[in-house]
């Protein structure tokens, strides 16, 4: 097993694509991101991996040169965040479409305007319905074992679609943190070697990608595809088997902490949820029942595993680094009540919208939402079903 | 040791204030400790003030927040002293570490420090000029750190200064770093 | 027409030249009908012919291949018949 390394999230990511060696890489920089490929190019200059870069004048042309090398043949990863990922949007659906098995490390970020670069989840909750498989990460460990994953899980026969792994930007993306890696020659053997599944470049065997399916054909493609989603979760956790027999590292659907036993509980992605846990802990030592779910595999959505895992609970704080603008609730705040709605007998449900652009996640507003929540599982008063923290009033 | 040491470092854009705290994190690895490195990311202009963080730990490193309550409070560049209030939140038995040329005892007024908080001092810009000809005043307060602290060895120190440096810069410039190291270690003053 | 579980994984096609089934020629509102004694056989419908369906053998014209004739009349305007009378002329389907 590797030594402990002190490294950032984006190097993580990195190092799980210079394992993985993909054939081709379309990539085009934005921040935080960019490190990512910056990384990796020099992998690729000092000839560590077999990859062809090609470095596009956008990220509409970047995921369109991914989705040219898919077709052809190869094993292909990207990155990107934010507004890179915006541009991305059409191409993004015409990889899904035709299950294409991209990977894509992104370092998430707050979409413009007003102009930020800094953590937040607007990105992926923007690509959160174009039909891709996401991941979230809390910290670069976990970015390292999901990009890695990632690999196994979109090139999986059964499943073939393209993978997005997130992780917080800057927050984990150009944070030092200590992680494990898995040595070149295990990780290696474990994401395997790639097979092409209807290679254009078997030129022997002539096909044609990308054409016209009217209403006649349009809604089987779509059923189909609702289909493959279905299976993805046993494929994760099937992958995840194996990885933990190669790292030590276990990984589910989602993480429970402290969450059987508990009364009251927060629902938190990414980096965020490490903070929480450690309020929790607090918590739980003045003999408060309360728990966590932390979200891992975000698309497609575990709703009834993470409704059996909440549903005794008597109250929810859903936290959303992200908001949809409908005058409605956030966008895993949705996700979580879908989840729970079906019990005749549920949790009360609350959603706090904190962290936008990077703001800091401080232990007080965990501390701050708990209280809330035990005040409501002990009177079931709600003072507001939606809020933003950590916001000047 | 305590089982989690919160460190805070005030500097300017260009000092390298965000390397000497990875290079630190990294120095402390050796231990099998958790770290964290990272810096609060404002306009990067050098001569703007900035922070960063480290915390090290015998525990899994969870927090992913700025650290409120330091246990260490190092200041790259004395002139921040008159610009920002670096004791916010310190704990009440925190070390500050100022680099400087006056004397602790006035740099403890100057803070108002608490009795129960310790106050050191060391001219690392003077160390830096002599050791490497450039005011970089971290090499030498990973230095002082080290021994304030005592996370690491002077010896693990130096070696991890190697290793950083080792892959950007020619070997005078590396010899010229284990010297301020090694002043920084030595050269500290407490009152 | 295949249900969900029969399309192929990202709509690809497999088999090559498979537009050549699907016949177009019910498309056709107005059908081009070839009067031969007055053909001259240039080949200008042939040459004209948006699709594939002057049929051609040894130099000659041969009859429309009214699968894919999408009744265009492109074929009709272009020809030049003899001594003014037209080789080939349109004709409403289904006559």
């Amino acid at each position: 097993m590797s030594k402990k390394v002190g490294i950032t999230g984006n190097e993580a990511i990195a190092q799980a694509m210079r394992i993985a060696n993909p054939d081709v890489c379309g990539a085009y920089p934005i921040t935080p991101a960019t490190d990512i490929m910056q990384r990796f190019t020099s992998f690729v200059a000092n000839c560590e991996v077999k990859t062809e870069m090609i470095l596009t004048e956008s990220e509409h042309s970047a995921m369109s040169a991914c989705i040219g090398s898919s077709v052809a043949g190869g094993r292909v990863a990207t990155a990107s965040a934010a507004q890179g990922i915006a541009l991305m949007w059409e191409m993004l659906f015409i990889a899904s479409g035709l299950r294409l098995p991209i990977v894509m490390g992104v370092a998430n970020r707050a979409l413009s305007a007003p102009l930020n670069i800094h953590g937040d989840h607007s990105d992926g909750m923007g690509m959160r319905d174009c039909g891709w498989i996401h991941f979230y990460s809390e910290n670069a460990q976990e970015g390292f074992d999901n990009m890695l994953m990632a690999f196994r899980i979109a090139e999986h026969m059964d499943i073939r679609l393209p993978v997005m792994v997130g992780l917080d930007g800057f927050i984990t993306s150009h944070s030092i943190e200590t992680m494990e890696y898995v040595d070149d020659e295990t990780g290696r053997a474990f994401v395997g070697e790639f097979k092409a599944v209807n290679p254009l470049l078997d030129i022997k065997n002539p096909k044609s990608y990308g054409p016209l399916i009217l209403t006649d054909m349009y809604m089987e493609y779509r059923k189909a595809h609702d289909n493959v989603m279905a299976k993805v979760p046993g494929v994760v956790l099937e992958v995840a088997a194996e990885f933990e027999k190669i790292s030590g590292r276990k990984y589910g659907l989602f993480e429970s902490y402290r969450l059987d036993d508990a009364e009251i509980a927060l629902v938190v992605m990414s980096s965020a949820a490490g903070t929480t846990k450690d309020v929790i802990d607090t918590y739980r030592a003045k003999g408060v029942k309360v728990g966590l779910l932390k979200p891992r595999l975000y698309r497609p959505f575990p709703y009834e595993q993470m409704g059996e895992a909440l549903k005794h609970c008597k109250a929810v704080a859903v936290l959303d680094r992200a908001d949809c603008f409908g005058g409605s609730y956030g966008p895993l705040f949705a996700d979580v009540s879908n989840a729970l709605y079906h019990y005749a007998q549920r949790p009360i449900m609350i959603n706090k919208i904190y962290g936008l652009g990077g703001r800091d996640y401080m232990p007080d507003q965990a501390e701050y939402t708990i209280n809330e929540l035990i005040q409501i599982a002990k009177d079931g008063k709600v003072k507001s079903i939606k809020e933003y923290i950590g916001v000047r009033e | 040791m305590a089982e989690n040491v919160e460190i805070r470092w005030h500097g300017r854009g260009g000092q390298g204030t965000v390397t000497a705290a990875k290079v630190l994190a990294d120095a402390c690895l050796s231990g099998g400790r958790d770290v964290q490195a990272f810096p609060e990311y404002g306009p990067e202009r050098a001569g703007a003030p900035l922070r960063a963080y480290n915390r090290i730990s015998d525990k899994e490193l969870r927090m992913h927040c700025p650290v409120k309550n330091p246990g260490f409070v190092v200041v790259v560049d004395a002139t921040l002293l008159d610009a920002i209030d670096v004791t916010e939140g310190a704990l009440d038995n925190a070390a500050f570490i100022v680099n400087t040329k006056k004397d602790p005892k006035e740099v403890r007024a100057k803070l108002k420090a608490k009795p129960t908080q310790r106050v050191v001092t060391v001219d690392a810009s003077t160390i830096a000029l002599e050791t490497i000809g450039r005011a970089m005043p971290n090499a030498p307060m990973i230095g002082t750190v080290t021994r304030v602290s005592g996370l690491i060895t002077l010896e693990n120190a130096v070696e991890d200064v190697k290793k950083s440096f080792g892959k950007k810069f020619s070997q005078k410039i590396i010899d010229g770093n284990v010297e301020a190291v090694k002043r920084g270690y030595a050269e500290v003053k407490e009152g | 027409m295949k249900t969900w579980k029969e399309v192929n994984p990202g709509a690809v096609i497999l088999e090559p030249g498979s537009a050549r089934k699907f016949k177009t020629g019910s498309w056709r509102a107005m059908r081009p009908k070839w009067i031969e004694e007055n053909c001259i056989h240039c080949l200008l419908c042939w040459v004209y012919c948006p699709d594939m369906s002057v049929k051609v053998k040894d130099g000659k014209r041969e009859q429309f291949d009214y699968d894919f004739c999408k009744g265009c009349g492109l074929c009709a305007l272009e020809c030049p018949g003899k001594k003014g009378q037209k080789a080939i002329v349109m004709e409403q389907e289904g006559n």
